[in-house]
């Protein structure tokens, strides 16, 4: 058999570290970055005799990612403890939610490669305590343990097996990324681990209406990784088929540096969580009150805003599509455009040098270091005439350099534009005198030579003199 | 007078009278302490210098009028389970033999804030598991009537202190009777609140569901006069409850004409000693000379209790230990390859036997395969036996039973049998399965003078109600005035 008789099925489980401002059972702050141990207290510490009290912004967070993804809300859930020793888990379980989730059955809509659309069915979004974090042999043998990120709040949202290849996993994580940026329940920055994968993934042969056994890749934290995981993975398992052999459902770690999946523990080890209801949380009941309410607060979602893009301001499908992938993108166009009035000046500079730029230097959008009033700033700039396009694109990679206002920066590299006429009527004179071939050229009707002149009076000036004036003037001095 | 025999509320009177001064009855405390201690050995920890230091400071702040209130100055003793910042607190284990907590109980604050003094912490049974303190790591306490014999368990050093006037009152827990059986068996007074009343944050849970802290005490006036002091909801504790503030004091009216008590004829029959039987059929001959209504009943569901208890306590328990796994805090073993072998040599080094055992019984209940048979079957039970009890108190303002169905038995008597020793709580554990208040007093002696306890049961959040019928009782009964504990060698 080829591999083209087989089918791929994947699965995702994301969790996303909910941006609240405390931790879910307790008041210490939920930040990144402190000194280790700094952000704990009994609670968060599983400390004798200490208990859990839940944060009522946890359930909220959860419910707007719930709707978000059109997932039913549960009037009535509550909080299970999974067991399991873990030097990571000072409460030796981790409170989550088992058979009472706060949001079932949602989904979530993908373009898929054919321009169709397709729904990713959501099994259940549930919340749950993060762990701690070890630090092995930092300082010398031993592992130390860090309890600041225990009890950050997460919710994982559990997809079915719905997803069949790597592409639509990479769109529907995109997609469920720019959610919840847009409903701001998280900023997913996915190196800071606040946003990650676990991975299912099984083949059939098409031929089959029973799934596959799968394996599961905890942990992927990095869209490549994610993607070439998969591929590794579907290969080895198609491998194995075609052998003649057996998968084993196990549990594997992918190694980045060696481009393949290994197994985590043998079967002996696997773990029995014996969930049960948490006897020191009570129930967690919501009205229809509340959840309308939060559904009535929930901002404007990316489809949303995609579908007013080509109607407001006639976009492209694709153009909008890239803006609306990242809510920091659309809020900076949104704002730009506010300031500056020419929308089509502001997309155009985020689809293109803006985008180019965070690839080269492999950014997230929420990490652009200049506001919208800049960006707006430099298209007024440009539409003033006070700089030319060509210099501001060097004004804007200044800016990512060394964010300032778009002024100050070609005040003191001296990059204004040149639209004096007299200054500009010194150039051409010079540059026409340079050139007397392109002067014959042109005057034989070889357009071409203009270009060249052009070009060539912006070189002298280093891109500064406005090559609208610049163009009239040659024209108007050889027609003489 | 002697200062170690009175009550709380016969100190605050002789306080507020000047007839006697914060800081002698704090030397009387201390004395009594040094005299007696050796002889029961009530406590894990005590540090007298600090309280002595703390009573005099206490003194001259409410000479000076800095601090005022009823309770300025009054000593305490607390059950080694409950929190107390920068205090040892060890559950009577080895596993936490040094640990010292960090923060205090929402319990202990309020005592703080009312300026209590602490004298120590008092023996349990490890981790509150047992019904005799003999399971303590530390130290086996005596039973202040007669030494050979266990105090009850497992606030068995909270009660012995209370009967042996080593402390004038103390704080206890109770999951499945562990304050009314030790009261019972000392003679003395104990409270288990209605779960939810008191907040349980900086208890050391042994089973969340089913603990509450609560009072015990030499009469039942003091006993009021403590949960006034402890109940109320706390926002650390989303179990406790909200309710309407309440002056338990003033709810005793030595009163019971007309109330109506039924007595579960399920608790009178095998297994309740002879001579607890009789001291229980003249309790109930006092109520009714008391203008009570006596009437037998059937609470046949109650048979159920003691099974269901030890699957949901024992559950809980398994999971609510798992944090004793020698990684944060607490016993680590010395000697260790990987990070399994720290979990195993620690949890088997540092925790006793009963613990272990109940870990195990739990782990097994909760496990893939046995969850619905065992814990899901238990929780079934546990409504049914919830509901049972609403439906009596449909017609009964009270349930009266006998609070263990022995008086004390003799140290190592028991100790060798788990399953007898968990029939000590026969009478005692539908109360918490139900989550209902409950209250032990003394009602007379058996043939070798040792006391035998009455329990008397209430409906949710009405405390006032037993403890008034309790107060009534003591009252009439006077039991304090006739008998009292004789260190018998």
């Amino acid at each position: 058999m080829s591999r083209e008789d087989y089918e791929v099925v994947i699965g995702l489980e994301v969790h996303a570290e909910l941006s609240t401002k405390t931790k879910i059972f307790c008041s210490c702050p939920n930040e990144f970055g402190a000194a280790p141990n700094i952000h704990t207290c009994p609670v968060c510490m599983g400390m004798p005799g200490a208990l859990p009290v839940l944060n009522e912004k946890v359930v909220e967070y959860a419910v707007k990612a719930g709707l978000a993804t059109n997932c039913e809300i549960s009037m009535n859930s509550k909080n299970d403890r999974k067991n399991y020793f873990y030097p990571d888990t000072p409460k030796s379980y981790q409170i989550s939610q088992y058979d009472k989730p706060l949001c079932e059955h949602g989904y979530i809509e993908i373009d898929t490669k054919d321009g169709n659309k397709k729904k990713i069915r959501l099994l259940r979004i549930h919340i749950e305590d993060d762990a701690g974090k070890l630090n092995h042999d930092e300082f010398g043998g031993g592992s130390l343990v860090d309890l600041n990120r225990a009890g950050v709040p997460l919710i994982e949202i559990v997809s079915e097996p719905d997803l069949s290849s790597t592409d639509e996993v990479d769109k529907y994580l995109k997609k469920l990324k720019s959610v919840l940026e847009y409903i701001e329940v998280s900023d997913c920055k996915m190196q800071e681990g606040s946003f990650r994968a676990d991975v299912n993934v099984s083949v059939k042969k098409k031929t089959d209406t029973k799934l596959g056994t799968r394996t599961e890749m905890k942990n992927m934290n990095s869209f490549r990784s994610i993607t070439r995981a998969i591929e590794y993975e579907v290969e080895r398992q198609i491998d194995i088929l075609e052998e003649g052999g057996r998968i084993e459902q196990e549990s594997l770690r992918w190694d980045d540096v060696s481009g393949k999946t290994f197994s985590m523990r043998d079967k002996e080890d696997a773990e029995d969580y014996r969930y049960f209801p948490d006897p020191d949380l009570v129930a967690i009941k919501l009205s229809n009150e509340y959840i309308e309410n939060v559904r009535k607060n929930l901002p404007e979602l990316p489809e949303s805003r995609h579908d007013r893009y080509i109607n407001e301001y006639k976009m492209s499908e694709k153009d909008a599509g890239i803006i609306v992938s990242s809510k920091y993108l659309s809020n900076l166009f949104e704002e730009a455009s506010n300031i500056c009035k020419n929308h089509k000046a502001v997309s155009n500079w985020i689809i293109s040098d803006i985008s180019r730029i965070l690839n080269e230097k492999e950014m997230e959008p929420n990490e652009i270091p200049f506001s919208s009033e800049q960006l707006a700033n430099l298209v007024i700039l440009i539409d003033k005439g006070t700089i030319s396009s060509s210099i501001a694109k060097k004004v804007l990679t200044e800016m990512f350099e060394n964010p300032r206002e778009p002024e100050e920066i070609i005040k003191e590299k001296g990059w204004i534009q040149i639209s004096d006429e007299g200054a500009i009527k010194e150039i051409v004179l010079k540059i026409l005198e340079e050139n007397p071939g392109s002067v014959q050229d042109f005057k034989a009707g070889k357009d071409r030579a203009l270009g060249f002149l052009v070009g060539q009076a912006m070189k002298a000036t280093k891109g500064k003199a406005n090559p609208q004036m610049l163009n009239k003037m040659f024209v108007d001095e050889m027609k003489k | 007078m002697n200062i170690i025999d009175l009550t709380v509320h016969e100190l605050q009177e002789k306080l507020k009278n000047n007839e006697v001064t914060i800081t002698e009855i704090m030397d009387a405390y201390i004395n009594r302490i040094n005299e007696k201690e050796p002889e029961v050995e009530a406590f894990i920890t005590t540090y007298l210098e600090e309280a002595k230091a703390k009573a005099r400071d206490v003194e001259d702040k409410v000479k000076s009028g800095e601090i005022t209130g009823d309770f300025a100055g009054i000593p305490i003793g607390i059950k080694d389970n409950i929190c107390m910042k920068g205090t040892k607190t060890t559950c009577a284990s080895k596993m936490l033999e040094n640990f010292v907590a960090p923060y205090d109980a929402s319990v202990i604050e309020k005592l703080k804030d009312e300026n209590l003094i602490s004298l120590g912490k008092l023996n349990m049974d490890e981790f509150a598991m047992g019904s005799s303190t003999e399971n303590s790591y530390f130290k086996k306490t005596k039973n202040p009537w007669d030494l050979n014999k266990v105090p009850g368990g497992s606030s068995g050093g909270s009660a012995a202190a209370v009967a042996a006037n080593l402390v004038p009152w103390a704080l206890g827990s109770d999951t499945g009777g562990s304050i009314r059986q030790p009261a019972s068996l000392c003679g003395v007074v104990g409270l288990k609140p209605t779960y939810g009343l008191v907040s349980r944050y900086g208890l050391v849970a042994f089973a969340s569901s089913l603990d509450q802290i609560g009072p015990i005490t030499k009469d039942v006036k003091d006993s009021a006069i403590l949960l006034n002091l402890i109940a109320g909801k706390d926002e650390k504790d989303t179990t406790s409850e909200e309710v309407p503030k309440k002056d338990y004091v003033k709810a005793l009216k030595n009163d019971v004409k007309g109330m109506k008590i039924g007595v579960p004829k399920e608790f009178f029959g095998e297994g309740i000693n002879k001579e607890v039987k009789e001291q229980l059929e003249k309790a109930i001959q006092t109520y009714k000379e008391l203008g009570a209504e006596i009437e037998e009943f059937s609470l046949d569901i109650a048979q159920y209790a003691l099974a269901t208890y030890y699957i949901i306590a024992c559950a809980e328990a398994s999971s609510n230990l798992g944090r004793f796994d020698g990684i944060r805090y607490g016993y680590r073993t010395p000697e260790y390859t990987n990070l399994k072998d720290i979990y195993k040599k620690s949890r088997s080094e540092g925790l006793g036997d009963e613990v272990k055992r109940r870990i195990i019984l739990g782990t097994y209940v909760l496990s893939s395969g046995y969850y619905d048979a065992y814990y899901k079957k238990a929780q079934k039970v546990r409504t049914l036996v919830s509901n049972e009890f609403s439906k009596a108190f449909e017609k009964y303002d009270i349930i009266l039973t006998p609070t263990a169905p022995t008086t004390a038995f003799k140290i190592g008597e028991k100790s060798s049998n788990p399953l007898e020793m968990y029939l000590a709580d026969i009478c005692t554990v539908s109360v918490n399965i139900a989550g209902l208040p409950g209250i032990s007093i003394p009602c007379g002696v058996d043939n070798e003078g040792m006391p035998v306890g009455l329990q008397l049961i209430g409906n949710k959040f009405k405390e006032e109600t037993i403890l008034n019928a309790a107060y009534a009782f003591e009252q009439k009964v006077k039991f304090r005035e006739m008998y009292k504990p004789e260190f018998k060698k």
